[in-house]
């Protein structure tokens, strides 16, 4: 019914279409029997190109989703074969070009919006069976919609200077002293599933910081927790199979997708092979933490935080969240995620978790888990004080620890919202 | 002019429980399936938002989740030499309006009939003989037995996920479960919900008056569940806010909660809402509906074509479609001629309010927390010494202690003022209610028509209700109530109130929204609208799916048997009509 699903189905669409329905072959199996077409429809389902080249209710790979950018908003491009306004007319050397340095036929420099910061990390193989499938989808013929950016940022050489600074051309290099499982993670982790887009700090210039990768970032007005192996706000206390479980089928017994990680889940990591999942899972654990993401996990039970702020955020709690989530915090498992110990809770910065208070969420749409169960919005209810108070409290119950969050922060994430609502 | 829109395989009328069931049903047998709704479309979230659905006043007082009386109603009288006059409020009985339907705002007392129900004239005749039945009592049998059903019963239970105590696993008797129920092939999907306190005094009250007390099937989950859809739904958090109010912790079952996620994410699949279905179209045969007709809210008339058409509306919406599209003989009382619109009944209640010393806490219920006795249900006891047909549970439920709507006083209590607050303090913590839940027969002067005087919105006859209990209902629930009262006293009240059901059937205070008939289920076309799989006899690709089937009605809430038709009929579409389009039965 939403535009999410409309999307999908029209994914199983062009798939059917296309005569495809194989199972996707696990990316070790690269001299596999599958051919090329196949591999590359698995790689854009690990690319997740669906996601941004497709807009709500528009026809599947045509582009024209907007991109927000702290910048200004950027319009996703068709990569469907139209020859005129898709990409039927480029060469492999030029599909390879952008995705390899971030540069289109004429020379034009694309905005990193488009991974190819990740992209690069994929060998010339991979990046002719991914263009070999996209030539086998339905050419829909829809102009590309200009940028809205200001300048200088409108001018698309200001990112020969960006690449200079921050773009590292170069396809994956495997480490030697790590297995070949962890190596298969990592080309997927860094490469087309491009985690590092959302799930790191940038800096000003919107450049991931290349010290702190992975270690928590925004994007699309949440925040992405760390998935480095901090006890608190990031994957230290998930296990290998915690990762598959969650990519999978969308929750786990620790957590559930939702907001972009949810979409990521339905278009994306649901129909990876299992060896490709336990392989990112396997690499992701072999993250370190950030530098004080060791603390034990009962060094702090709110002690710093002010008794009575606590105790009018438990107030709220009980009232409106222990329904579901349940008065010892730790949700109904596989239903109602637990918020005891829960990475967003817990995280660095607590945009998330105050944007889905604020505005509620619905939980990752899978094969296994079709129910979408959803969280109901409290904007309406809560008053920026009491949701900075029982986000405060969230975040200093049951051995959970995160800095108070204040009304100032509320009020922010508030009107993000509020704004992003009335685009 | 109806614009006339491109054909579908299958169109439902309505879009509640019969509809999903059977629009999740075909659409995976592969067929193109629409839904029209006349409401708007509801979820859990945002629409059953919990800390939002809890307003006694908006949804309860004020019938928020309900048909609107100024834009559908019908009309009313008790017997047929008076003059009808349309329902102008909501009364005895609330149809919802919306996505889910009743599915969204019912309790969730979810029952299995019995299997002598299912051969109500057949099995009184034999047992008690022809001349117990009077002569103006027209039940009959279903066309369809316990046994049939079952299975249907059984994957309605595992769709909703039903909490309960199984009592009879095939045909072995088990402790705690109700010992009269019709054999089960395997137990409940989920253990009973927790007990309330006063179902724990109601328990020990009726073991010590030799009944044998079970907890009711609930569809409210005790556990979290995960459906045969592979659906999720939460854990019942027992907020007492049930009926009248849709689930905000995905708990209660509901289209919403067990089946929309996956049918509506279907490419086969359509749902249109606020479209309001005004008659089903035939060819110049007369024998083959061709779709229907439908009004969207600006006035706009649609003509949409079908292959076959699905009345799964509530049930006197679905006789009223009918008797608009002139399908089916209207039944005519004088003559005892005609089908459509015969044998309306209804359910029969009272209560025994029951005024204790200890605190229950009333307000931590669930719509379906109940602990009941069968000894006094369908045949399940000797009706020889009592002259009457029929019979119904005893049971205490804790739905909920909301403010407005559910408290009870005693009977001296002042109405008003400083006394009525005080009597309020003294008894809210310390007061249950047992209740009785009776059957009611057909009868030949029961029934539903067009009405000569009113009309609705579209210029259509509203339907004109004619209906009244008679003596054996009476005497059925009077004797029910003496012996929920033996048991409130056996339960060391120190008060007790009897509220018996007295008189003339009266449309205004609200009773039960368990109508049934009109369009019922048989083997004869002279006495039944539809055959044995809901598939009517005069236009074979018109299906008409509700509790408008049941021949009568009986002492058990209804929807159970309403999720097992629909099931019932889903299958015998699959494996029989798509493989041969045409009557399953012969007439």
């Amino acid at each position: 019914m939403n535009a999410r699903r409309l999307r999908v189905s029209a994914i199983a669409a062009a798939v059917a279409a296309t005569g495809l329905l194989a199972a996707a072959p696990a990316l070790v199996a690269r001299e596999s029997s599958h051919g090329s077409i196949e591999r590359g429809r698995y790689l854009v389902y690990a690319g997740d190109c669906a996601a941004c080249h497709t807009d709500e209710r528009g026809q599947l790979f045509a582009g024209g989703r907007p991109i927000p950018t702290p910048f200004g908003t950027i319009y996703s491009t068709n990569i469907t074969p139209d020859p005129e306004t898709g990409i039927g007319n480029w060469t492999s050397d030029d599909f390879y070009r952008a995705m390899h340095e971030g540069v289109a036929p004429g020379d034009r420099r694309l905005y990193p919006a488009f991974p190819y910061p990740w992209y690069t990390k994929l060998t010339r193989a991979d990046v002719d069976d991914i263009r070999a499938y996209l030539s086998t989808l339905p050419a829909v013929k829809q102009a590309n919609k200009p940028s809205e950016l200001p300048w200088p940022f409108s001018m698309r050489e200001v990112m020969a200077g960006w690449n200079a600074l921050y773009f590292k051309q170069g396809t994956f290099k495997p480490n030697p002293q790590k297995s070949a499982e962890w190596n298969l993670g990592a080309y997927l982790v860094e490469g087309a599933g491009h985690c590092g887009s959302c799930h790191s700090p940038k800096n000003f210039a919107g450049a991931p910081k290349r010290d702190k990768a992975f270690q928590g970032g925004y994007g699309e007005h949440w925040y992405a927790t760390s998935l480095g192996g901090d006890l608190h706000d990031g994957l230290g206390q998930w296990s290998v199979d915690d990762i598959v479980r969650y990519l999978k089928t969308g929750a786990n017994a620790r957590a559930a997708a939702f907001g972009p990680m949810a979409e990521v889940v339905h278009d994306s990591t649901q129909h990876l092979d299992a060896d490709d999942l336990h392989a990112i899972a396997v690499y992701l654990k072999d993250l370190p933490p950030h530098e004080t993401g060791t603390r034990s996990a009962s060094a702090n039970n709110g002690n710093n935080v002010d008794h009575d702020r606590l105790a009018r955020g438990r107030g709220v709690y009980v009232d409106d969240c222990a329904g579901c989530h349940m008065d010892n915090g730790e949700g109904i498992p596989g239903v109602f995620p637990p918020l005891k110990g829960n990475s967003v809770v817990q995280a660095q910065d607590p945009e998330t978790v105050v944007h889905i208070v604020l505005s509620g969420e619905k939980t990752a749409v899978t094969r296994e888990n079709p129910t979408g169960l959803a969280m109901p919005a409290f904007d309406w209810k809560l008053d920026d004080q009491a949701i900075a108070d029982l986000v405060t409290y969230l975040r200093n119950d049951w051995g959970n620890h995160g800095a108070p969050v204040d009304r100032d922060k509320v009020a922010s994430t508030r009107s993000t919202i509020v704004a992003a609502r009335t685009r | 002019m109806a614009t006339k829109l491109p054909p579908v395989d299958v169109v439902l009328v309505g879009f509640g429980w019969t509809a999903s069931i059977l629009g999740q049903e075909l659409t995976d047998a592969g067929l193109q399936v629409l839904a029209l709704e006349r409401g708007s479309f509801r979820d859990t979230v945002p629409d059953f938002a919990t800390t939002q659905i809890q307003d006694e006043l908006r949804y309860a007082v004020r019938n928020e989740l309900f048909e609107e009386p100024e834009r559908e109603t019908l009309t009313f009288r008790n017997s047929a030499d008076q003059t009808a006059l349309p329902m102008r409020h909501l009364g005895s009985f609330k149809p919802a309006a919306g996505a889910g339907g009743a599915g969204v705002h019912w309790n969730g007392q979810n029952w299995r009939f019995l299997p002598t129900d299912f051969m109500m004239r057949s099995h009184t005749e034999q047992r008690y003989g022809k001349r117990f039945i009077p002569e103006d009592m027209t039940i009959q049998d279903w066309g369809v037995t316990y046994d049939e059903l079952e299975p249907f019963y059984d994957r309605f239970e595992y769709l909703c996920g039903i909490s309960g105590q199984a009592g009879n696993l095939n045909g072995a008797i088990h402790d705690g479960g109700n010992p009269f129920e019709g054999p089960r092939k395997r137990a409940f999907p989920l253990p009973p919900l927790a007990r309330s306190y006063g179902t724990v005094l109601f328990d020990k009250a009726a073991k010590e008056a030799g009944y044998k007390p079970f907890p009711c099937p609930a569809a409210n989950t005790s556990k979290p569940y995960k459906n045969i859809y592979g659906v999720q739904m939460g854990e019942c958090t027992y907020c007492g806010f049930c009926e009248w109010f849709g689930c905000g912790n995905y708990s209660k079952s509901s289209p919403q909660t067990t089946i929309f996620p996956v049918l509506l994410e279907k490419d086969n699949f359509e749902l249109r809402t606020h479209m309001s279905v005004t008659k089903v179209l035939l060819d110049s045969s007369g024998k083959r509906a061709t779709g229907v007709i439908y009004v969207d809210p600006q006035g706009r008339e649609f003509e949409q074509p079908a292959d076959l058409v699905i009345l799964t509306a509530f049930a006197q919406h679905n006789v009223h479609l009918l008797l608009l599209s002139g399908i089916g003989k209207p039944y005519d009382p004088t003559s005892g001629q005609g089908v459509v619109g015969r044998n309306y009944a209804y359910q029969i209640t009272s209560s025994v309010d029951v005024f204790l010393n200890e605190i229950v806490n009333p307000f931590m219920g669930a719509g379906a927390l109940g602990q009941a006795i069968d000894e006094f249900n369908g045949d399940n006891f000797d009706h020889g010494p009592q002259k009457f047909v029929g019979g119904g549970y005893i049971a205490l439920w804790t739905t909920g202690g909301r403010p407005i709507l559910q408290h009870h006083l005693p009977k001296d209590a002042p109405k008003w003022g400083s006394g009525w607050k005080k009597a309020m303090a003294d008894n809210y913590l310390r007061t249950v209610s047992i209740a009785t839940h009776g059957s009611v027969m057909s009868y030949r002067d029961a029934y539903l028509d067009l009405d000569p005087t009113y009309r609705d919105e579209y210029g259509n006859p509203l339907l004109r209700l004619t209906f009244d209990f008679h003596d054996n209902e009476h005497r059925m629930s009077d004797f029910l109530t003496d012996k929920a009262a033996g048991i409130a006293k056996a339960m060391k009240a120190r008060d007790i109130h009897v509220k018996q059901r007295k008189g003339h059937y009266t449309i205004v205070p609200y009773q039960t929204t368990h109508n049934t008939g009109g369009a019922i289920m048989g083997t004869d076309p002279r006495t039944s609208v539809v055959n044995s799989y809901l598939q009517s006899w005069d236009v074979p690709n018109l299906f008409v799916v509700g509790s408008c089937a049941f021949p009568q009605n009986a002492g058990y809430n209804p929807t159970g048997t309403v999720g097992a038709l629909a099931y019932w009929a889903a299958n015998a579409i699959r494996t029989q009509y798509l493989k041969k389009q045409g009557p399953l039965v012969s007439a």
